[in-house]
């Protein structure tokens, strides 16, 4: 290997890159895009859920009890409604999320000691606010169960009661439980898998579709330094985009990082090492562009969304698809960046992750050096 | 006329299906994401690993461990001696939560005092720390409720106890609260967009990149044969993907389809006039495949992740909600999701199927008009 020659492969490479300022801005945009919205406008927390109330007893007892849920931030009460059609009808249209409906005997019940049945109608159709819903509805109920026998020990003792347990949470590495810090370093890992997808996939095949492989193998390079060559420019793409998420994370979103840094930009390195040369490998074995795209989203990109643990929590998973998750190279990242960020954790605790790291690195680019044939056919 | 665009339509398909790969993808990839979507996909928390730090270890603090266990929510995976351990296992990711009882809890629950119960949770994972919170809160205020009970009986007598309101929460249209319910039916929306967004805007940029364009443009072909040439095709693979991935979400995850088959493909149709569209309007505005394809994922990206597939669109900020309505997939999702699961017809989906059906016509008119000065 000629280090002259791997360096003109990879100026010549960035000439394309450098001529087609298009697909270079958005090799930048997308990934600044993700964060922001990722940042922004996407979350997955539950609040303010739109909530209609028929309450058929229309006592003191029973507004206490609404009020209970219009005071808290999880629910808002948009509207009464004052029969069953009605209530279909507005979950139905997805006006409301939940219907609660009060019995008319409701609070001679809650007066008498008997247990008042309420009936909690919930829009089941997104399964995860509908559960998060229904735990808070739980709480708000129980909350209320707790004040009426509080008050009613009360007044038969007369003295003052405390709530007999009390729950002391406290959330570490994410104190307020913000989803953005939660996302936010594990979307490094999902960007560095879709510029990969994106610009790597193409470049070899775009050399045997447009026919300019011939020139290539005309020419005395080899195919490792064109390989090498042709990886460096993306790479350079690949740590700005790093070094632009890194920063926005810590001056746009306040992502706390509390490990070191060296480390995080070592290990994505790795991994984006890994990842490119896979796209190359993707690039040639299909040398088509279209194929190879699509290729590239179903290898790279899919997995590192939806299997990473990034946003959909591996432990929650069935088992055969927790197995399967071990084969995806930016799950052991996403670990480790969710490590390096919020725990400020090291190599002490994350070796094994940084092993396989550095084996997907390594067993990526020697596959795509061995993929290679400088041949025609 | 019809003659040159079934030649046409022949044409695409040969050079779409000629590679065995590609075939393999426009049929396969559907299938994966559906699988994907499908088992792994889900925000259900369960078997949360959990350690028992019981500095107390009386009957009444074994009792709320105990209660703990029996929610079926928790895994105690290890009762530990220390709070250096409890560090431990939250830094490896190895425990989720960490239940802490101080000594003087069964006295305190004894005495009519308030006992502490401590509540460490690993707040990496946002959504799953705020399950746990919630299950644990309602755990805790259970045992509290009973706790008050007795006592109110001891106080009042033997039978009285004090009024308490039972929920009855039921969960319509997906009883079981099961994901790939709401998911399954989702991913027809996300795989025809990604599949004739690709397909469109690729196969027109490139005739341009490989020159054979001006072949066609030397051919009696009209423009307006040219675009229906290009989009058919295509958007009766759309519909083949959607057939794939409706019988393999309605037989293989058994995902109930209560409503109208026939709703569902009219509604495709229109749905497919608002991809074929921008697939149309990248095309001309793209001079390689490269440009192409990253500007189908320039689209692509913030339309899934702007519609409500995943993230509720309720929770967005309210310049981005207005933003939403733009987005051809925020309706198509309604559309699906109320067909699958709601069952509901014509009358309450009109609006998603009016604002589709203008979306797609506003596109394909631009298209078609941005299409033929690039062509001419």
């Amino acid at each position: 290997m000629k280090p002259f020659r791997v360096l003109a492969i990879a100026r010549k490479e960035s000439i394309h890159i450098l001529r087609d300022p298009r697909s270079l801005g958005m090799a930048i945009a997308i990934p600044m895009l993700l964060l922001l919205l990722f940042g922004y406008a996407l979350s997955l927390d539950v609040d303010n859920v739109p909530t209609v109330v028929w309450d058929q007893s229309a006592s003191h007892e029973s507004r206490e009890f609404i009020s209970r849920f219009d005071g808290s931030r999880y629910f808002s009460i948009i509207g009464h409604v004052h029969s069953y059609p009605e209530v279909e009808r507005e979950i139905d249209s997805g006006q409301a999320l939940v219907a609660l409906v009060i019995p008319t005997d409701f609070a001679g019940r809650i007066e008498a000691g008997r247990p008042a049945p309420v009936q909690a109608i919930v829009d089941g159709s997104d399964p995860n606010t509908a559960t998060i819903a229904m735990g808070y509805l739980d709480v708000v109920a129980f909350s209320y169960s707790q004040d009426v026998a509080l008050r009613e020990i009360r007044r038969a003792t007369g003295q003052v009661v405390d709530p007999p347990v009390d729950l002391r949470a406290r959330a570490w590495f994410n104190a307020d439980l913000e989803s953005k810090n939660y996302i936010i370093p594990g979307l490094i890992a999902v960007i560095m898998m879709v510029i990969a997808a994106l610009l790597t996939s193409l470049t070899i095949a775009r050399e045997w579709e447009q026919g300019t492989m011939e020139q290539l193998i005309a020419t005395p390079v080899r195919g490792n330094e064109l390989i090498l060559g042709k990886l460096l420019p993306y790479f350079a793409i690949g740590m700005i985009d790093v070094a632009l998420a890194v920063l926005m994370g810590e001056f746009l979103f306040d992502v706390p990082l509390r490990g070191s840094v060296a480390l995080l930009f070592a290990m994505a390195a790795i991994f984006l090492a890994g990842a490119l040369s896979l796209g190359m490998v993707i690039s040639i074995l299909t040398r088509g562009q279209l194929l190879a795209s699509q290729l590239a989203m179903v290898l790279t990109f899919l997995p590192s969304f939806l299997l990473s643990g990034f946003m959909y929590a591996i432990a929650n998973m069935p088992v055969p698809i927790q197995a399967i998750t071990h084969l995806v190279p930016a799950s052991y990242f996403v670990t480790m960046l969710k490590g390096i960020y919020l725990k400020g954790v090291g190599l002490q605790i994350l070796a094994m992750e940084a092993i396989l790291l550095v084996a997907f690195g390594l067993t990526l680019v020697l596959l795509a050096n061995r993929k290679f044939r400088k041949k025609l056919v | 006329m019809f003659e040159r665009i079934k030649h046409m339509l022949i044409k695409e398909f040969i050079q779409v299906f000629r590679d065995p790969k590609m075939r393999g993808i426009i049929f396969v990839m559907p299938v994966l994401q559906v699988l994907v979507f499908g088992y792994a996909v889900t925000l259900d928390v369960k078997n949360i690993a959990t350690a028992v730090y019981d500095l107390d270890n009386s009957v009444a603090s074994r009792e709320l461990v105990a209660r703990f266990e029996r929610s079926g929510y928790f895994d105690i995976i290890e009762h530990i001696h220390s709070e250096e351990r409890a560090r431990e296992l939250l830094d490896r990711g190895e425990a989720s939560a960490v239940i802490q009882m101080n000594r003087g809890f069964g006295d305190a629950l004894r005495a009519g005092r308030t006992a502490e119960l401590q509540l460490i949770v690993d707040g990496t994972d946002s959504n799953t720390a705020g399950v746990v919170l919630d299950y644990s809160t309602k755990i805790t205020k259970e045992l509290s409720q009973k706790v008050l009970i007795t006592r109110f009986t001891r106080v009042k007598g033997s039978f009285e106890k004090p009024g308490r309101v039972e929920l009855e929460t039921r969960a319509w249209f997906n009883d079981n609260l099961e994901s790939r319910n709401f998911y399954v039916p989702g991913v027809i929306a996300i795989v025809v967009m990604l599949i004739t967004l690709m397909l469109t805007s690729m196969a027109v940029v490139r005739e341009k990149e490989i020159g054979t364009i001006e072949q066609m443009m030397v051919t009696p072909i009209t423009p307006a044969e040219f675009i229906l040439g290009k989009t058919l095709p295509f958007a009766l693979i759309g519909f083949a993907d959607v057939v794939l991935v409706t019988v393999v979400g309605v037989f293989w995850f058994g995902v109930p389809i209560q409503g109208s088959l026939l709703l569902l493909f009219f509604a495709t149709a229109l749905y497919l006039m608002t991809t074929l569209g921008i697939g149309l309007l990248i095309s001309t505005v793209s001079g390689t495949q490269q440009q192409a394809m990253m500007s189908a994922f320039f689209f692509y990206f913030p339309a899934v992740l702007l519609s409500g597939f995943m993230f509720p669109i309720a929770n967005m900020p309210e310049a981005i909600q207005w933003l939403t309505y733009l987005n051809p997939l925020r309706y198509f999702l309604v559309v699906v999701r109320g067909i699958f699961l709601k069952g509901v017809g014509p009358e309450i989906l009109w609006p998603e199927m009016l604002a589709l059906a203008a979306l797609g016509l506003a596109l394909l008119w631009l298209a078609a008009s941005r299409f033929r000065k690039t062509l001419a």
